[in-house]
């Protein structure tokens, strides 16, 4: 009984203290998983996050999972997720339904307006992240190519954007690995 | 039908979306603004706005909020279930196979592949941000927050939780 209470606690916590969606509230899960609980040693924290990594979808949410399910089978994987996840949730629901039952009132109009703008500059952050991680594998010219390219299927051809995604991954399995990928990679950087 | 469309809008976001719960932001807005015409772009960058200034994942909370909105608590189940589920469920049902390959060139060609994509996704959210803003509240209003918010966040590191109270205050008393 006490590891699904661990559990609970663990996870409630790492939901209700990361900020920043959940590659940035990683650290947190280290500090609870392997410092406080030792659930985990490190090596097997940083395998199980490069594991997570190699698959799509919200990394914290793998992470919480997984752990609950390896510290204590399906129960803990269950408890694990929801703590992490249900508490957020709710308060956001809350939260919008207070704001859209006011919605008609000037000030509330007000607040909707001008965080568009404030998301707007979060999401050009996120968009310069992504831009400087292709470059730093791809380098500067091929990175431009992709984006115009990218830009281009989405925007004229108006392809979905899944299908474009499906299609990159399946061109980064056909690739043939190169015996010396990373003197390869070199070559192109410069 | 509902409850089977939303299970489409979350889990074809987040079987495609490499790169944690930000990468899926513009999947699942493609689904729930484009596709479904759940949200309007205007009601989805307060949802996100608002998800931004609470903690957690972010993933989760656009599923719980727009499934819950769509179809109530069944929808609420349904769409973070569709988000966490199916790759949860391959990694551990996978997972000494998936430990063999996780540092196989193929899988870290493949998430290094998707990030331009992502990169162009995120772009094309961030300027239909500045496009409704500068319907709604003209060029000056939208280029005076825009450009504080970028130097708050930016420049002095303030945490975003403050910039987006901040922008809450100005807009109850000023817009």
């Amino acid at each position: 009984m006490k590891i699904y209470v661990d559990l609970f606690l663990a996870f409630f916590r790492t939901g209700l203290l990361g900020y920043g969606g959940g590659p940035s509230s990683i650290p947190l899960y280290y500090k609870e998983v392997v410092e406080r609980y030792r659930w985990m040693t490190a090596d097997e924290f940083s395998d199980s996050l490069a594991l997570g990594n190699a698959l799509p979808g919200p990394i914290s949410t793998k992470m919480a999972g997984y752990i609950g399910y390896r510290v204590a089978g399906i129960t803990g994987c269950l408890i694990a997720l929801l703590a992490n996840v249900i508490p957020t949730v709710v308060l956001l629901i809350l939260f919008l339904t207070v704001l859209n039952k006011y919605k008609d009132l000037p000030w509330v109009q007000g607040i909707a307006k001008a965080v568009i703008p404030v998301v707007g500059v979060m999401m050009g952050q996120l968009t310069w992240d992504f831009i400087k991680k292709s470059q730093g594998y791809f380098g500067w010219l091929m990175t431009i190519v992709l984006v115009i390219f990218c830009l281009i299927i989405l925007e004229v051809f108006h392809i979905h954007p899944a299908l474009l995604i499906a299609g990159f991954l399946l061109a980064a399995v056909l690739k043939k690995d190169k015996p010396k990928e990373d003197d390869a990679k070199k070559v192109n950087n410069l | 039908m509902i409850y089977w469309h939303i299970f489409l809008a979350f889990l074809i976001p987040n079987m495609v979306g490499y790169g944690g719960g930000p990468a899926i932001i513009p999947l699942v807005e493609n689904e729930v603004v484009k596709n479904y015409g759940w949200l309007t772009h205007q009601e989805f960058s307060e949802m996100l706005a608002f998800a931004n200034t609470l903690p957690g994942p972010i993933a989760t909370k656009m599923a719980g909020y727009i499934g819950y909105e769509m179809g109530g608590l069944p929808g609420l189940i349904i769409a973070l279930f569709a988000t966490v589920a199916p790759t949860l469920i391959i990694m551990i049902v996978l997972l000494s196979w998936l430990m063999k390959y996780k540092d196989s060139p193929k899988v870290i060609r493949m998430s290094n592949y998707v990030r331009p994509i992502v990169a162009v996704l995120l772009g094309l959210l961030a300027y239909n941000f500045f496009f409704d803003s500068f319907m709604l509240i003209g060029s000056t209003q939208t280029l005076l927050i825009a450009a504080i918010s970028l130097l708050l966040l930016e420049k002095w590191k303030v945490h975003p939780v403050y910039v987006i109270s901040g922008a809450i205050v100005y807009g109850a008393l000023f817009l």
